[in-house]
């Protein structure tokens, strides 16, 4: 019994083995037929085995890589390697003299009055004004912005009727209308909510109903079909299909919210980066100028990230 | 619950793409119905759950829906129709949430549906993370959750590969014959008509009429894959077929 399993064992291997030469059929067809040359035939089977080996002599190209680049790859410290090199550019320059102080401040003298200025407490005086405006005309804009893009997405009358004037109001540039605000809404505040709302409402309005026209509308169907209530089919399907589109909509409202918000302060505010700035350049003042302008800076890079992270964790289920 | 179809007439514009449908549709059958493409089965489909309206004829339900019955007709798509936000659990219980039913219950029955198509280790994964028969399996189990009258299976199997066709074939006759449930299933496939219908209705082409209503006898259970009857029965079905589906394959689209 022992013996007899042995060789069953080998006999896969064998047939492992053998598997090479099983494509040269004529040549085990003709030991079949004289097994009594089969020991000088033992050698025989090297001669098809050559065959491959001669191809291989008969030198192979590697097909060439046609492949690369088109897809994004993520290389997160590319951004500050080009911050950096910027602003040491701009450092040594001024340092040497290539660039004219007149032209560009140093960038350390620039970092030294963003200090003084946090230290001298006038920082705050200025950034909470303008942040308060931000949040709260953004937060107008947008949520009304997107609560209209849904309704024309979901209403073809209302879609019929609002769409063409969205369309009037987006190329008018809203700082214009500052004065007629300010006869609105009064000097105060309001005027300067109802602009930057005013700003980030009419990209709002057109990335949100985009995105509401861009759902799956057989998902809506399966939603019809299983006799979910009107509410229930915007609320679980259309909403949360919509979203990625209505944030990316968010990134550019935002921005031009931010723009807004300087325009703002710029044409009557006591407080508030606008005016920080509008300051500094009427007196020609390019360390303070440029302190104003990073702040503007890091507040769009920070509202950026801000989404960003939403992003991550609305649209957690796209990245799985 | 029985559906009787009676004088359907249905015209895009211009276009007829159904005439004169006359089917009872019997509780605990499936009906299989095949044609050439572009013969309007989908369409008859999406009459049958009113989702479109017919242009002439009226579709009745027939007899009381069965007791705790949701959504007496429930669709399964082609293209799974599932929400990628939601887990496989949370895509079942979408279709369960507008009936105020409570947390437990509602559990109760996801577990069930989800045990009952093999699912039960994938209630938290998303539907991007599974395969394409899973994906169905999980659109079927959704089915099942609000107790159908009717299912209207609308080429279910067809956006798979043939391998998991086959799997899914079996789980479907294995969950008839644990539970049978009336199925409208709509497909171009002759296989799988034959592997699953107790009817077979044949359209012609475009405009579709009945041309042939046949029925199978052998029980579902009984039937294999490469099985000799099934495959003259499926011969049959292509001879007559075959003229129309070449016929069909030549027109123009928008002619």
């Amino acid at each position: 019994m022992p013996e007899k399993t042995k060789p069953e064992k080998s006999q896969p291997e064998n047939l492992k083995s053998n598997n090479t030469k099983q494509t040269f059929e004529p040549n085990s067809r003709m030991n079949t037929r004289d097994p009594y040359v089969s020991v000088p035939n033992t050698g025989a089977p090297n001669t098809p085995v050559k065959a491959p080996e001669q191809r291989s002599q008969t030198k192979g190209q590697p097909v060439p890589f046609r492949g690369g680049g088109f897809a994004p790859v993520s290389r997160p410290w590319m951004g500050f390697v080009v911050f950096f090199i910027l602003i040491a550019f701009l450092e040594a320059g001024t340092r040497i003299g290539f660039i004219s102080a007149l032209t560009m401040p140093k960038p350390s003298d620039v970092f030294n009055t963003f200090v003084e200025l946090y230290n001298s407490g006038l920082l705050w005086t200025h950034l909470v004004p303008s942040f308060t405006r931000f949040v709260i005309g953004a937060a107008i804009g947008s949520l009304m912005g997107v609560s209209l893009g849904i309704a024309i997405g979901l209403f073809s009358y209302v879609r019929a009727g609002l769409v063409p004037l969205i369309a009037a109001l987006f190329p008018v540039p809203k700082i214009a209308l500052l004065p007629l605000f300010v006869i609105w809404f009064g000097i105060d505040e309001a005027s300067k909510y109802a602009l930057i709302a005013f700003g980030t409402f009419t990209p709002m309005v057109v990335a949100t109903y985009g995105a509401v026209d861009n759902v799956d509308r057989g998902l809506i169907r399966m939603g019809q079909s299983f006799n979910l209530s009107w509410f229930s089919i915007v609320r679980k399907i259309v909403l949360p299909g919509a979203m990625a589109g209505i944030l990316s909509g968010l990134r550019i409202g935002l921005a031009i919210a931010i723009i807004l918000l300087v325009a703002a302060e710029m044409l009557g505010a006591e407080y508030g980066i606008g005016a920080y700035i509008l300051q500094a350049g009427s007196l020609y003042d390019l360390e303070r100028l440029f302190t104003g302008v990073a702040i503007l800076s890091i507040l769009g890079v920070l509202v950026n990230s801000a989404i960003g992270l939403i992003e991550k964790r609305v649209l957690r289920w796209r990245g799985v | 619950m029985d559906i009787k179809l009676a004088g359907i007439h249905h015209t895009y514009g211009d276009r007829e793409v159904l005439r004169d449908i006359n089917l009872d549709i019997a509780s605990g059958q499936i009906v299989c119905i095949v044609g050439p493409s572009g013969c309007g089965k989908s369409t008859l489909l999406r009459l049958l759950g009113g989702l479109e309206r017919p242009t002439l004829g009226d579709i009745l339900q027939v007899g009381n829906t069965p007791e705790g019955c949701l959504n007496p007709l429930t669709y399964v798509f082609q293209d799974f129709a599932l929400l990628p936000w939601r887990t496989v659990a949370g895509n079942i219980s979408l279709v369960l949430e507008d009936h105020g039913i409570g947390q437990a219950e509602s559990q109760e029955i996801i577990n069930d549906v989800l045990a009952r198509c093999k699912l039960s280790d994938f209630a938290d994964v998303f539907p991007k993370q599974i395969s394409g028969g899973m994906k169905q399996r999980v659109a079927i189990a959704r089915a099942l959750a609000v107790n159908p009258a009717v299912m209207l299976m609308d080429e279910p199997l067809s956006a798979l590969d043939s391998q998991t066709r086959e799997l899914l074939m079996d789980d479907i006759v294995s969950l008839w014959t644990r539970q049978p449930f009336t199925a409208v299933y709509v497909t171009h496939n002759l296989a799988e008509a034959v592997r699953l219908g107790h009817r077979i209705v044949v359209l012609s082409r475009r405009p579709g009429e009945i041309r042939e209503i046949v029925n199978i006898d052998k029980p579902l259970s009984e039937r294999r894959h490469a099985d000799p009857d099934l495959e003259q029965q499926q011969n049959a079905l292509w001879q007559m077929m075959r003229d129309e589906a070449m016929a069909a394959d030549a027109e123009l689209i928008n002619a």
